[in-house]
């Protein structure tokens, strides 16, 4: 992979993404990782995003896009037509996030979900202090934020469990993006963004 | 030709016109045994002859699309904005065509035309032509220019759904589809409008069942309020509001049916200036061909079995104002192209102008299309 060109959590989607699959992504922004999935593993499949200079930078790169606002969920998609339907950094903006990773598993034969942890220690230490937190990964305030979902790592598999989703992996990262010992002991604690795969259980 | 205009455009064109002895079976069971296709061309088809462009026009269009006839025009062609010189279909990397629809009134053959033997002119005995028709016709157009696949095919509202029934009917000639602002077939509401249009037509005292060439007449009245009710439905509620709210041109009311409301002013010019350059016969072909669409009538009407075989990439843009062909609409194609994993993408364009955004240079879908297009590879 283009190393420099991605985020270090798409690095580890790459990962585990087999070659040739069919790959949904939404919110791709601007289309890098697609890109670069279709490059090195030769993945085909469409990129779902709603910022106009973000659809621009697809079309530029040769990555099918569809306009679509993920909060009008994903009808448009027929059940289990994807391999991986990719959702990074977006679960905690969206209006329903429990009825889009249901409809993440309905078309995806696997779903994989990243987000920011509010469980890492930064952000309890600012709410001892009693502040919403601000950090690098969450730098809005809480006024003029996306993020109306906010979760942590035990709430993310509290809902799994809670809704039949079977997690098949999961990889967090720190704010050097390393996967440090610790974070594998207290993953709740230590973990700034976490990477999950899922899948339905049968 | 104003000078300043003139830089970024194709400057001086000529109509050509293409004869065909081949006789043309028609959707409706009639043979034309022989056919004119009148079109233009701007840029230069390369030696791999594979830069080259199909325009499809709509409703009301023609195969004038770009620059100007004469030095003393006063308006371009109908697409001039989009077509040109570093403009988003760059005529400095392709070969644009853009024929006149057979059934036209800009010089194909059409109600207007001559009927071979008879000394008169079709009028209404020229046969209902459906969009298969079109493209059947201009396919014959490519044969004769050589071109063996277009780089593109293009087109916005009607000219969208040709676009869509080339890449059914001929899945190997187009390498990539811009459908722009249509739908996959017409709904109630606008096969409601049309027979309004059409009625407005047929029920003018001037219309003399179509052979009002005959009696030197044109039914000026009719076409004028079938052009005025098509417009209503180009725009949307919040233009019109925004162009002429509820200004009144006298500045009171004045207890009578004449010109009052600014918007009654603008409805009759566009029904006026209509008149003196379109065929009511044409108009009643066009809303007929409109009324037909529906390529996937031939698969129980399941559109995705009816896009199943394309092999082009595709683009599908609409307007989030537009009622007349809506964005859901588009997305109806959008859907049945997905379900086939079709390359496809969807860009819906914010504007407040309606359908008739699609002719307009919104910086937006300008964007779109000229990144669009700058991915097309094409030959030396």
């Amino acid at each position: 992979m283009n190393a420099a060109a991605l985020r270090p959590e798409h690095r580890l989607i790459a990962d585990w993404i087999a070659d040739g699959s069919r790959v949904l992504d939404l919110g791709c922004g601007d289309g890098a990782f697609l890109a670069e999935l279709q490059r090195v593993k030769g993945v085909t499949g469409y990129g779902v995003e709603i910022d106009p200079d973000n659809i621009v930078a697809c079309i530029e790169r040769g990555v099918n896009v569809i306009q679509a606002n993920l909060d009008e969920g994903l009808s448009g998609f027929d059940a289990d037509s994807f391999d991986y339907v990719v959702m990074t950094q977006t679960v905690q903006a969206t209006r329903f996030p429990h009825l889009l990773i249901d409809d993440i598993l309905r078309i995806g034969r696997e779903g994989i979900v990243t987000f920011p942890n509010m469980g890492h220690w930064k952000c309890r230490l600012q709410f001892t202090r009693g502040r919403m937190p601000v950090t690098r990964h969450l730098p809005h305030t809480w006024y003029d934020t996306p993020n109306i979902h906010m979760c942590t790592i035990d709430d993310f598999e509290d809902l799994c469990a809670g809704r039949r989703i079977a997690v098949i992996e999961r990889a967090t990262v720190d704010s050097q993006h390393r996967a440090v010992i610790g974070m594998q002991l207290l993953p709740n604690l230590l973990a700034e963004i976490a990477i999950y795969r899922i899948r339905r259980r049968p | 030709m104003p000078e300043p205009l003139a830089e970024a455009s194709v400057g001086l064109v000529t109509p050509q016109v293409a004869h065909f002895d081949s006789a043309i079976a028609l959707d409706c069971g009639v043979t034309l045994d022989a056919y004119d296709l009148c079109y233009e061309t701007y840029g230069t088809l390369n030696a791999a002859r594979d830069n080259a462009v199909l325009v499809c026009h709509a409703l009301s269009g023609d195969h004038h699309a770009a620059g100007y006839h004469s030095p003393d025009d006063r308006k371009p062609g109908w697409w001039d904005n989009c077509i040109g010189p570093g403009k988003p279909i760059d005529t400095d990397r392709f070969f644009v065509v853009c024929p006149n629809n057979l059934g036209g009134c800009g010089g194909s053959t059409g109600p207007l035309a001559v009927r071979p033997g008879s000394g008169k002119r079709y009028g209404p005995d020229f046969p209902i032509v459906t969009v298969r028709d079109w493209v059947e016709s201009q396919a014959r157009l490519a044969d004769r220019l050589g071109i063996d696949a277009w780089a593109a095919v293009i087109g916005g509202s009607l000219g969208g759904m040709q676009v869509l029934q080339w890449s059914i009917d001929y899945p190997a000639r187009v390498r990539h589809a811009v459908v722009i602002a249509a739908a996959p077939r017409l709904s109630t509401q606008n096969i409601a409008f049309n027979e309004i249009a059409r009625q407005a037509i047929r029920s003018d005292p001037n219309f003399h069942d179509g052979h009002y060439y005959e009696h030197d007449v044109i039914p000026e009245h009719g076409l004028k309020l079938a052009r005025m009710v098509g417009h209503i439905t180009y725009l949307s509620d919040d233009v019109l509001h925004t162009k002429f709210g509820r200004e009144l041109r006298a500045g009171k009311i004045n207890f009578g049916f004449g010109v009052e409301f600014e918007i009654e002013s603008y409805l009759r010019y566009q029904g006026e200036s209509f008149v003196g350059r379109f065929d009511a016969n044409t108009y009643l072909l066009m809303t007929k061909s409109l009324d037909y669409f529906d390529p996937a009538q031939a698969h129980d009407g399941d559109l995705t079995r009816a896009v199943a075989g394309c092999q082009a990439n595709f683009l599908v843009i609409s307007f989030s104002s537009d009622w007349r062909f809506s964005p859901a609409r588009s997305r109806e194609i959008v859907r049945a192209l997905l379900d086939c994993d079709h390359d496809v993408s969807y860009v819906d364009i914010e504007s407040d102008l309606g359908h008739d955004s699609f002719l307009l240079p919104i910086p937006q879908y300008h964007k779109v299309l000229s990144s669009y297009f700058a991915r097309i590879e094409v030959g030396p």
